[in-house]
Parts: C-alpha cells; sequence; structure tokens
C-alpha cells in the first residue's frame, strides 16, 4: 500500500513538473531564446530526483530553508545541464521549482500511508494541471494578438516564433499599427459607430421589453402561455435564416448601409431574451407592493416606473450588459448590410481589413485588440451582472 | 366589477405587448414565411433592385442668344433585365419660360413640361431634348433651370411580388449538391462540437468547484473566449495557425515534432497511418470543431457550475466517512447530480451549433470541407448570387430546427421547467 502510493506520488508530481517546465521553456521560445529540445526525458529524471529528495527530507528540517535550499540547487543543476540561458529564464525555472516544493510540504512517508492517498495526489495533481492548462489554452491567443499587434510584418515573417518586444524603440514605434489603424483605416469613426449602435439597442430593447415583460409576468390575457412558450422558441431560430429575406426587404427600402437598419435588426433578435429574462425577475416581486401601488392611485405605467423598475434595477443591468455584449460582438448583419466604409462597426471593419490581403498583420492585430478591450474591460467589472445575463441568454434561449 | 377589471388589464397586457411583438413578427417571424415564399422562386441577387426609370439633366446655352437653351436628358431604365411601363415624366420651369418645339409625347401646362413615354425596355436609353426660351426675351439663368430635377414614375413588376414558382431550387438543393455530404459536416461539426464543449465544461466546473488560491479569477478567464467578439479571435486563431508564419506550426517544426508545416485550416484531408491501415481524418473540420469547443465551453462550463454549487455538501461528507476516494465522488455522487443538466444542455447547444455561421464563416469560409448547411445559405445567396436557392437552404434548416425542437420538448421539455 504505502509502497504503490509512493510510486504513485513520484510519478504524478514529476511529470507535473516537467510538463511546467517545458511549458516554461516554449514560452521562453516566443521570446527569441533559441531552444530546439525540450529535453523531456532529462528533465524528468532531474523532477524525479527533486521529488524523491523532497519526500525522504520530509518534516525533518525547516520548510522554508529546505524548500529554498533545494530549489536554488536544484536550479543550479538544471541550468548547467540545460542551454544557455539569461538568467531571467532561471529565475523563472527557480520560482517554478519553488512553488512546486511548497505544494510537496505535506507529503512526507507519513503521510502516504493514508486510505486513498494515491486517488488524493492524483486528483490534486490533475487539478494543479488543469489550473495551467485552462489559463494557457484560453489566455494564449489573447496574448498572441496583443504582442503580434507591437511586431512588424517583416520581423514576423522572418522569425515567426520570435514575439519579443523591443522595449528600445519609442512608445511611437512600439504602438505604431494603433497609430495607423486610428489615422490611416479611421477606426475612431468605428468605435464611434459600433458604440451608438450597442448603446441604442440596448435602450431601445429594453424600451420595448420592459412594458413586455410585465404583461407577461402580471397580467392575465386570452393567449399567455402560448406567448412565453414562442417567445423561447423564436429565439432557438438562428439569424442565418432571417437573413436572406431581410436583405431583399431592407434592399428595396433602402435601409442597407445605415445604422438605423442594424438597430432595428439587433433589438429585434435580442428582444426574446430580454423578455424572458425580465418578466422571469419581475415574477420574483412580491405582488403586495404593486397592490399598494394600486390603493394610491398609480395606474399601470406609474406601476413600471415607480416600482417594477426601481425594484429589478439588477435584472435591468444584466439585461443591459447581455444586449450591449451581442450587439457589441455581432458580425453576421452588419457584413450582409454595410457595405458602404461609413457605416462600417468595428467587426465589420476588421473584416474589411482582411479583404486586402497586403493589409499587414499588426494592424489586423490592433484592431482586433480595439474590439476585445472594451468588451474584455466591461465582463471583468461587472463580471457578477453579465454572468448571470449569459447563463439565462445562452441555456435557456 | 371585477369584469371591467379584467378588460381594462387585458386592454393594458395588449397594449404593453403590442409594440414588442410587432417588432419580433417584422423582423423574425415574417422573414421565415418570406423564405418559403423566395424559396420557391427564381431571383438572383440582382433582381432585387426594382428597376426606376432614371434622368440626367444636361443645361446647355445655344451660341449667339442667352434667352434661350438646350435642355438635354439622358434618359435610361437602371435595369438591365427587367421593363418599366407607363413611364411618366415631369419638369418645373420658372415663369415667362416655355419651350419651343415640344416632343409629340409632351404636354406644357402650368409652368410644367409632362410627358408619357410609355415602355421602356430593359437597359432602354435615350437622349431627350427641350429647347426653352425666355418670353420677355431675358437672359436665362442656367443654373436655376439644372437645380430643377424633373420627376419621373414608372410601373414595373417587382420579380418578388410576382407568382411565378419553381421547384429548382429544391431540385438543387437536394440532388445537384452533394446534399448529403453537406448534411454529414453539419452533423460531424454540431454532435462534436457540443460533444467537446460539454466534456471540457464538465472539467472547467469540476476545476473551479474546488477551493484554491486565485478561484474567482480562474472563473472569470474562463469565460473570455465567449465574451470576446468572434471577429477578433478566429482572426487570431488563423494566423496563430497560419502554415507559413503561425506561431504553432512554427514552434512544431522548431522542437521537431513535425518536419512541414501543417495547414490545419486549408486541408481536407489528413492521411494517418495506424497498423497499416490509412486513415482519412477530416483535417479543416477537426480544426473548426476545436474552435468552436473552445469558444463555447465557458457556457456550459457556467450551467454545469451553477448546478455542482447546488449539490448537498452532506453527500460529500457522506462519502468521506464511507471512505470514498475523488474518482468514486465524481462517477457515483457528482455525475448523477448533472445528468439531467447535462441532457438538457446537450439539445439546446445541439441546436445553436447547428446554426452556427460566423465560426466557420470567418475560420475556412466554408472552405476544404468546412461547408455547413447555414455556409451553404450565404454561399448560395451572396456569392454564387441566387437568392432563391438560398431561401430554400434555409428552409431546410428551420425544418430540421423544428425537428429538434419537437424532439427536445418530447424528451426533456418538463424537466427543463423543474430545474
Amino acid at each position: 500500500m504505502k509502497f504503490k502510493s509512493l510510486i504513485i506520488t513520484l510519478l504524478a508530481s514529476s511529470i507535473f513538473l516537467t510538463i511546467i517546465i517545458c511549458i516554461w521553456k516554449i514560452l521562453a521560445t516566443l521570446q527569441g531564446l533559441s531552444f530546439t529540445n525540450l529535453k523531456f526525458n532529462l528533465n524528468l529524471l532531474l523532477s524525479l530526483g527533486l521529488v524523491i529528495t523532497c519526500v525522504f527530507i520530509g518534516k525533518k528540517f525547516n520548510h522554508k530553508l529546505k524548500i529554498f535550499i533545494i530549489s536554488l540547487l536544484f536550479t543550479i543543476l538544471y541550468t548547467f545541464l540545460n542551454e544557455n540561458s539569461p538568467m531571467w529564464f532561471s529565475v523563472g525555472i527557480f520560482l517554478i521549482i519553488l512553488f512546486f516544493t511548497n505544494k510537496l510540504k505535506k507529503y512526507d512517508l507519513k503521510y502516504l500511508n493514508q486510505d486513498f492517498i494515491s486517488e488524493k495526489i492524483v486528483f490534486e495533481f490533475l487539478s494543479l494541471f488543469a489550473i495551467v492548462f485552462f489559463a494557457l489554452v484560453i489566455l494564449f491567443p489573447f496574448y498572441i494578438m496583443v504582442v503580434t499587434s507591437f511586431k512588424t510584418q517583416s520581423a514576423l515573417l522572418m522569425n515567426p516564433i520570435d514575439l519579443s518586444i523591443d522595449f528600445s524603440k519609442n512608445i511611437f514605434e512600439i504602438f505604431k499599427s494603433y497609430f495607423v489603424i486610428f489615422k490611416t483605416y479611421d477606426f475612431g469613426r468605428y468605435i464611434l459607430t459600433s458604440s451608438y449602435v450597442s448603446v441604442g439597442t440596448v435602450l431601445i430593447t429594453l424600451l420595448f421589453a420592459i412594458p413586455a415583460a410585465y404583461a407577461v409576468a402580471r397580467l392575465n390575457f386570452f393567449g399567455k402561455t402560448f406567448l412565453s412558450t414562442s417567445i423561447l422558441i423564436i429565439y432557438m431560430f438562428p439569424a442565418i435564416v432571417l437573413v436572406i429575406p431581410l436583405y431583399t426587404v431592407f434592399s428595396q427600402l433602402g435601409l442597407r448601409n445605415s445604422v438605423e437598419g442594424l438597430l432595428i435588426v439587433y433589438t429585434a433578435t435580442t428582444l426574446p431574451v430580454a423578455i424572458y429574462m425580465l418578466q422571469g425577475y419581475f415574477k420574483s416581486i412580491p405582488k403586495e407592493i404593486e397592490e399598494a401601488g394600486l390603493i394610491d392611485g398609480q395606474n399601470w405605467f406609474g406601476i413600471i416606473i415607480k416600482i417594477i423598475i426601481p425594484l429589478s434595477l439588477p435584472a435591468i443591468a444584466s439585461v443591459s450588459l447581455y444586449v450591449f455584449m451581442i450587439a457589441w460582438n455581432e458580425f453576421l448583419f452588419s457584413l450582409m448590410f454595410l457595405d458602404n466604409p461609413k457605416t462600417f462597426t468595428l467587426s465589420r471593419a476588421i473584416n474589411h481589413l482582411t479583404g486586402d490581403a497586403e493589409t499587414p498583420r499588426q494592424y489586423l492585430m490592433a484592431g482586433s485588440v480595439v474590439v476585445t478591450l472594451p468588451i474584455l474591460l466591461i465582463f471583468i467589472y461587472f463580471e457578477k451582472y453579465l454572468v448571470s445575463g449569459l447563463t439565462a441568454g445562452s441555456v435557456k434561449g | 366589477m371585477s369584469s371591467t377589471l379584467s378588460k381594462i388589464e387585458k386592454r393594458t397586457a395588449y397594449t404593453l405587448l403590442l409594440p414588442a411583438v410587432c417588432l419580433v413578427f417584422a423582423i423574425i417571424l415574417f422573414p421565415i414565411f418570406a423564405n418559403v415564399w423566395i424559396s420557391f422562386k427564381e431571383v438572383g441577387l440582382k433582381d432585387i433592385r426594382i428597376p426606376e426609370p432614371r434622368a440626367k439633366k444636361i443645361v446647355k446655352n445655344i451660341q449667339d442668344s442667352n434667352s434661350e437653351l438646350k435642355i438635354i436628358y439622358k434618359l435610361r431604365n437602371s435595369s438591365l433585365i427587367q421593363d418599366i411601363r407607363e413611364v411618366k415624366f415631369s419638369d418645373k420651369f420658372p415663369k415667362n419660360i416655355e419651350p419651343v418645339n415640344l416632343d409629340k409625347r409632351c404636354e406644357f401646362k402650368s409652368q410644367k413640361v409632362k410627358c408619357f413615354f410609355g415602355n421602356w425596355e430593359s437597359g432602354y436609353r435615350e437622349n431627350f431634348e427641350i429647347f426653352v426660351k425666355d418670353v420677355n426675351n431675358n437672359a436665362i439663368n442656367s443654373k436655376y433651370i439644372k437645380s430643377n430635377k424633373p420627376d419621373l414614375n414608372g410601373k414595373s413588376n417587382n420579380i418578388l411580388l410576382t407568382t411565378d414558382f419553381t421547384f429548382k431550387n429544391f431540385k438543387n438543393v437536394f440532388i445537384n449538391n452533394n446534399f448529403v455530404e453537406l448534411l454529414m459536416t453539419t452533423f460531424y461539426f454540431t454532435f462534436f462540437g457540443t460533444l467537446g464543449a460539454i466534456l471540457l465544461g464538465i472539467f472547467a466546473a469540476q476545476l473551479v468547484n474546488q477551493k484554491f488560491y486565485g478561484r474567482t479569477f480562474m472563473r472569470s478567464i474562463l469565460l473570455f473566449p465567449y465574451v470576446g467578439p468572434v471577429v477578433a479571435l478566429a482572426y487570431t486563431w488563423t494566423l496563430l495557425l497560419d502554415p507559413n508564419s503561425g506561431t504553432i506550426n512554427s514552434l512544431l517544426v522548431n522542437y521537431g515534432v513535425i518536419e512541414k508545416p501543417i495547414n490545419l485550416l486549408g486541408q481536407k484531408y489528413l492521411i494517418v497511418n495506424i497498423l497499416g491501415f490509412e486513415l482519412k481524418l477530416r483535417l479543416a473540420l477537426t480544426t473548426v470543431i476545436f474552435f468552436e469547443i473552445w469558444r463555447y465551453f465557458p457556457l456550459a462550463f457556467l450551467f454545469i457550475l451553477a448546478r455542482l454549487q447546488a449539490i448537498p455538501k452532506d453527500l460529500y461528507e457522506a462519502a468521506d466517512v464511507d471512505g470514498a476516494g475523488p474518482f468514486r465522488k465524481f462517477f457515483y455522487i457528482t455525475l448523477p447530480q448533472i445528468t439531467a443538466i447535462l441532457s438538457i444542455l446537450f439539445m439546446i447547444r445541439f441546436i445553436w451549433n447547428f446554426n452556427k455561421f460566423e465560426d466557420i464563416f470567418l475560420l475556412t469560409g466554408g472552405a476544404s470541407g468546412t461547408l455547413t448547411l447555414p455556409i451553404s445559405v450565404y454561399q448560395q445567396g451572396f456569392a454564387v448570387s441566387n437568392i432563391g436557392m438560398g431561401s430554400a437552404v434555409s428552409i431546410v434548416i428551420v425544418l430540421l430546427l423544428i425537428t429538434f425542437m419537437i424532439i427536445y420538448f418530447k424528451l426533456i421539455g418538463k424537466k427543463a421547467n423543474e430545474i
């Protein structure tokens, strides 16, 4: 029992450490270090040695002093056995090993005697690995997006894996792509159009959705159940089946190439989910409050303005943020309806940039950063509201 | 008393609902029905412009006389395909100015020249001339004359409103265009995209449900792929996967994993040799599916996490007492608790992925074996410029969607409301 768990601990933890070191090495390659071999086997042996030392020393020693000395020793050994590398790379290795040995703190021979310990250990390292995996897989494209926008096309073509930013250049040189897309490609105008469309969609949607949601939530009328089920069904129909008839009708009415046309379409496509989310919240408001309002002589309009809206601000906030996100990110309708650069939204403008194969990729990525950054900042700041909007909007509808 | 109250209530309800219902009807329901209409017609992209009679006015001075002018109207039918019937023309002139030798088709009444040109066939062109002079032989202000725009109108058939129908579009969809392959690709994409997103969502949710340092930060990061705009993310991935100078290919070549760069988005098949069997892997499609999983697993994650957090803690405590390890806990407690949510999630994400357009369009544009039904709508309608075909494909999508929804409501509609 003890032997088995010992073996599993050694293997799981050393494989974990090796993978982390390899990832660090790959990331370092992207900063211009010329490694061509991961030396996986050698690193695995090193890690195994490290884990064995840690487990057998156990708690016989002052913990902080122990991990510091062990990490230092192994970093030196690692640097000695691997290719030449700059100081910052070794510091990274040192920090990784420090973190790792700290994790190994509780693993001594005594601890490994518990029940189910091997499963627990595998689970623990799998979780640690999963954290690294998810963080890497998700953040890597965003990292590439930002870093590429600071490079130049020729440098990228010469050495596609060197993504380091040359900080010795002056600020104007580093941020050149951003200056170019605002000056030459008119991105300032697109930001304005996108903001106008998104905010407009939010306002009009709320204007239409709040009364409708109130009617669905509170009032009795013929066809109510039919209406509330059809809201969901309508939401399931995708934009792509609407696009051809809307395109023909909008062409004949002259609404194509106009921001107003986009506003109408965005509002209509987000209305069902907005009504759905709001009516759910309105139902949770106690009826007694409204009845008190009725006795005070309020009509329906007054009740909505003075009672319902102030009480359901959180729900309204999450609907607004969700609708804003949809309108800001929307691509299909802006692709179909907008041909004139004067009416482009940001998404459409970036798509237009790729239409010209000559456009250097750093401009494309700078544009991508410009369109991504606002929505991510809003998301991080208002996460609580947006998450509830996402949950309702994406799965129920 | 109560009946009047309920009447008022009804009326209020309808007033409150009316704007929203009208808008949704006009922009969502009407197009779905209009699709049926268009799909039975032979309509190209260029046919949807309504033909208009047009005139360009050119004013010329006549030598030796500034009291006379020659006005040329360059008349034309804007459409090269359709005729215009009963074209009427009118132009206004200032006081004291009268036309000389007016064309037979025209008459001059209360300072207006009115003409009836009759029918213009498609592509019709004519240079129509009018001479005018001032009655009192004063000089004419030619700029003022030019600033008056003539009015033209005529009747034409709007091809969308005629009643000629044809089955040609549907015949083309089902017979001529590799319909089976199209359908199979769509199902591969939808099924594996959904399955992958849910599996990854389970892992992520299980991870974030534990306590560790930086957990809230991790939760925010996990939602980034969904929150970011699809245009930016798709182009970033295209750059990353680029065979010539993409980071991923260059890294793999640098570390000797592959010898030559692989065109992950532009290569239809990857031939793999396993134990002597040649396996054909749909490479571009697989890549697109992975992007799809990457982008939409956050939604599965969010929903599963919400369910995980609602599982009572004492179930796990009891398992601890019984001496169950973490894997057993997952398979015997967590999994049974989330199966209901997983089935709902699968159905709904399936329907959504089935409709996905932007992701594939931006990554491959439907090339190298990634043509799905939604992309086909775009290709037929706007690349081949056959609106009728595009609509026919849309109808196929709508019919399939209705089938899925019926299955969904039959299988788990009731359960969904309980959760």
